[in-house]
C-alpha cells in the first residue's frame, strides 16, 4: 500500500460529466465524477447495473469524450483513444478463426512499435505470447481454438490479449461475470499474481463486492444512473492476499460496509 | 453403417428411386414421349446428341463462371463498402433492392440490344442476378461485428481499416462463402435465361431449338445436364467454403 501511495498519479478525472447522444434526448451516464489512479494501483468500481461503470472505462480509455470536466492521463488531456490501454470484457470476444496464441498476438499487430516489427521478429513475439499464456496456466493450450477452451480458459486468454502489449492501464469490464464461482476464484488469483508480477495499473469494473475487496487497493462505489461516486474505500488488507482472507472478519466488514452504500431493497 | 457410407448411399438411393418411379410411371401410363419422356429415352438422347450437348454445356458453363467471377469480385467490394459506413449503406440499399426486384428476363433484351447476340448478354445476366446475395451477406457479416471487439482494437489505436482487416472481413467470410453457394446457382439460372431469350449458342439455345423441333427428349436431356452441372458447381463452392472457413463449423468435422 505504502509503495502505491507514493507512486506518481497516472489517471486523473476532475468533475467529469458524460452524456450519450446530444440535445434533449441525451442520456447522462456519469455525473460529476472525480478520481485519481496512481501508477501500479488496482482500483475497482462497483455499483448496480447500468450505473455507468462501463462508461467510466470508455471515458478513461478515450473511446468516449467527457461533456464536462477533464480527463488526464500522465497529466495530458485525453483527446482520443489511448494506445496504452488493454481491455477485456465479460464476453471473452476471442476471434474464433485464430488460435489462443494468435488471439494474444492481435494487439501486437496494431500497436507500434510492434506493428512494424512483427513480421521480421515473429519468433520472438510468439515466444513472448507463449510465456504470458504459460504464466496464466495455459501451457499446452496455446494452439487450441477458442471453442476448444473452457470459459475460464477463454477468459484467461482474453486477459493475456489485454496485457501482451504491456499497457499502462488494464481495463476489465466484469471479466469474471459469466464464470462459475470456483473458476472465478481461480481467476482472481491468476489476476492477482499477474498484476503483482507486472505492476500494471488495473481498473476493474464489477458488481461482485468480494471480488472488488479481494483484488483492489481502492474501491469506488457508484450510484444509480447518472453515475456518481458515493463512496471511496481503501482496502488495507496486506498483500499478497490469499483466498483465505475472504473468510476473515476484516474482509467481511469491508464487504458489508460497501454493500450498505449500494441502493436497492435489502 | 458408418456416417460416410450413409452420406454416399442415402442420396444415391434416393436419386435412383426418383428415376425408377419416373421410368415406371411413363411405361405404366404409356405417357407420350412428346409430353414426358422416360429416363431411358432421355439417356438415349444424351448419348446420341452428346457432341452438341457437351459443346453447348461447356459454353454455358463458361458464361456462368465468367458472370459468377464478376459477381464475386464486385459483390465483395460493394459488400465491404456498404458494411463500412452507415451512410453508404443508407445510400445504396434502396437502389440495390429496387434493382434486385427487376426480373432479369426483362433486362436481357436490353443487353442484346446493346451488345448483340453472343456471350456478353449471358455473362452480364449471370452477373446481375448473382451479385445481390453476395453484397447482402458480406454487408451483414460486417454490420454484426461485436462492438466490444471494435472497442478492443480502437482502444489500441487501431484505425477503421485495422478493424476491418483484423475483425470485420475475416468475420464476414462465412457469410461470403455461404452466399457463393446461392450465387453460383443463380448465375447458372441467369446464363440459361439469357440464352433462352436470345443467343446463338449454349444449352438454353439448344433446348429452345429442340423444343421448336418437338425433340422433347433433347429438351429433357438439357434439363438433366443443367441439374447435374448445378450440383457440381454447388459442391465445388461448398468445398471451398469448408476449406476457408472451417472455423465456423466448429466441432462438426474437426476437433
Amino acid at each position: 500500500m505504502s509503495i502505491i501511495a507514493n507512486a506518481p498519479e497516472l489517471v486523473r478525472l476532475d468533475n467529469v460529466t458524460m452524456h450519450y447522444g446530444r440535445g434533449p434526448q441525451a442520456v447522462q451516464a456519469i455525473d460529476d465524477v472525480s478520481l485519481s489512479i496512481r501508477k501500479g494501483e488496482f482500483i475497482a468500481v462497483v455499483g448496480p447495473s447500468g450505473c455507468g461503470k462501463s462508461s467510466l472505462m470508455k471515458l478513461i480509455s478515450g473511446l468516449h469524450m467527457a461533456s464536462k470536466g477533464s480527463v488526464t492521463v500522465h497529466g495530458k488531456p485525453v483527446t482520443g483513444p489511448l494506445k496504452s490501454v488493454g481491455m477485456a470484457f465479460q464476453n471473452s470476444n476471442l476471434l474464433p478463426w485464430r488460435t489462443a496464441i494468435e488471439n494474444v498476438m492481435l494487439p501486437l499487430e496494431i500497436v507500434e512499435p510492434h506493428r512494424s516489427r512483427i513480421r521480421s521478429h515473429k519468433a520472438e513475439y510468439l515466444e513472448k505470447c507463449e510465456a504470458l499464456l504459460q504464466q496464466v496456466g495455459l501451457k499446452g493450450f496455446t494452439q487450441k481454438f477458442p471453442w476448444q477452451l473452457s470459459g475460464g480458459m477463454q477468459q484467461r486468454t482474453s486477459i493475456c490479449r489485454a496485457l501482451i502489449h504491456e499497457p499502462e492501464v488494464l481495463m476489465l469490464d466484469e471479466p469474471f461475470g459469466a464464470l462459475d464461482a470456483f473458476t472465478r476464484e481461480e481467476l482472481w488469483c491468476a489476476l492477482r499474481d499477474i498484476q503483482a508480477a507486472r505492476g500494471v495499473t488495473v481498473m476493474l469494473v464489477t458488481h461482485d463486492l468480494r471480488e472488488a475487496v479481494f483484488l483492489a487497493d481502492t474501491v469506488y462505489v457508484m450510484s444509480n444512473r447518472p453515475g456518481r461516486i458515493v463512496k471511496t474505500t481503501r482496502v488495507d488488507l496486506p498483500r499478497p492476499r490469499d483466498l483465505e482472507v475472504t473468510y476473515t472478519q476484516p474482509f467481511s466488514d469491508l464487504v458489508h460496509e460497501l454493500r450498505s452504500h449500494i441502493g436497492g431493497r435489502h | 453403417m458408418n456416417d460416410r457410407v450413409v452420406q454416399i448411399l442415402a442420396p444415391t438411393l434416393f436419386t435412383v428411386a426418383i428415376f425408377a418411379i419416373w421410368e415406371f410411371a411413363c411405361r405404366a401410363f404409356a405417357i407420350p414421349v412428346t409430353i414426358l419422356p422416360a429416363p431411358t429415352q432421355i439417356w438415349q438422347a444424351l448419348v446420341q446428341y452428346r457432341a452438341p450437348i457437351i459443346d453447348n454445356s461447356l459454353y454455358t458453363l463458361g458464361t456462368t463462371l465468367a458472370g459468377f467471377a464478376l459477381a464475386t469480385v464486385f459483390g465483395l467490394l460493394l459488400g465491404v463498402a456498404v458494411g463500412w459506413h452507415k451512410a453508404i449503406y443508407a445510400a445504396v440499399y434502396p437502389v440495390l433492392i429496387g434493382f434486385n426486384s427487376v426480373p432479369k428476363v426483362a433486362v436481357v433484351p436490353v443487353l442484346i440490344l446493346w451488345f448483340g447476340l453472343g456471350a456478353i448478354p449471358a455473362i452480364l445476366t449471370a452477373f446481375l442476378i448473382s451479385f445481390f446475395p453476395i453484397v447482402v451477406n458480406v454487408a451483414t457479416g460486417l454490420a454484426t461485428t461485436e462492438p466490444e471487439l471494435e472497442d478492443v482494437l480502437r482502444a489500441l489505436g487501431g484505425s477503421k481499416l485495422d478493424v476491418m482487416r483484423k475483425v470485420g472481413i475475416p468475420r464476414s467470410m462465412p457469410y461470403f462463402f455461404g452466399s457463393l453457394k446461392v450465387a453460383i446457382t443463380l448465375a447458372f439460372v441467369g446464363a440459361v435465361v439469357a440464352e433462352t431469350v436470345g443467343a446463338n449458342k449454349g444449352i438454353g439455345k439448344l433446348m429452345l431449338d429442340a423444343q421448336a423441333g418437338f425433340q422433347v427428349p433433347i429438351v429433357f436431356a438439357g434439363l438433366v445436364v443443367l441439374a447435374f452441372l448445378g450440383i457440381v458447381l454447388y459442391a465445388i463452392t461448398a468445398a471451398i467454403e469448408t476449406r476457408f472457413t472451417g472455423w465456423a463449423f466448429r466441432g462438426q468435422n474437426r476437433n
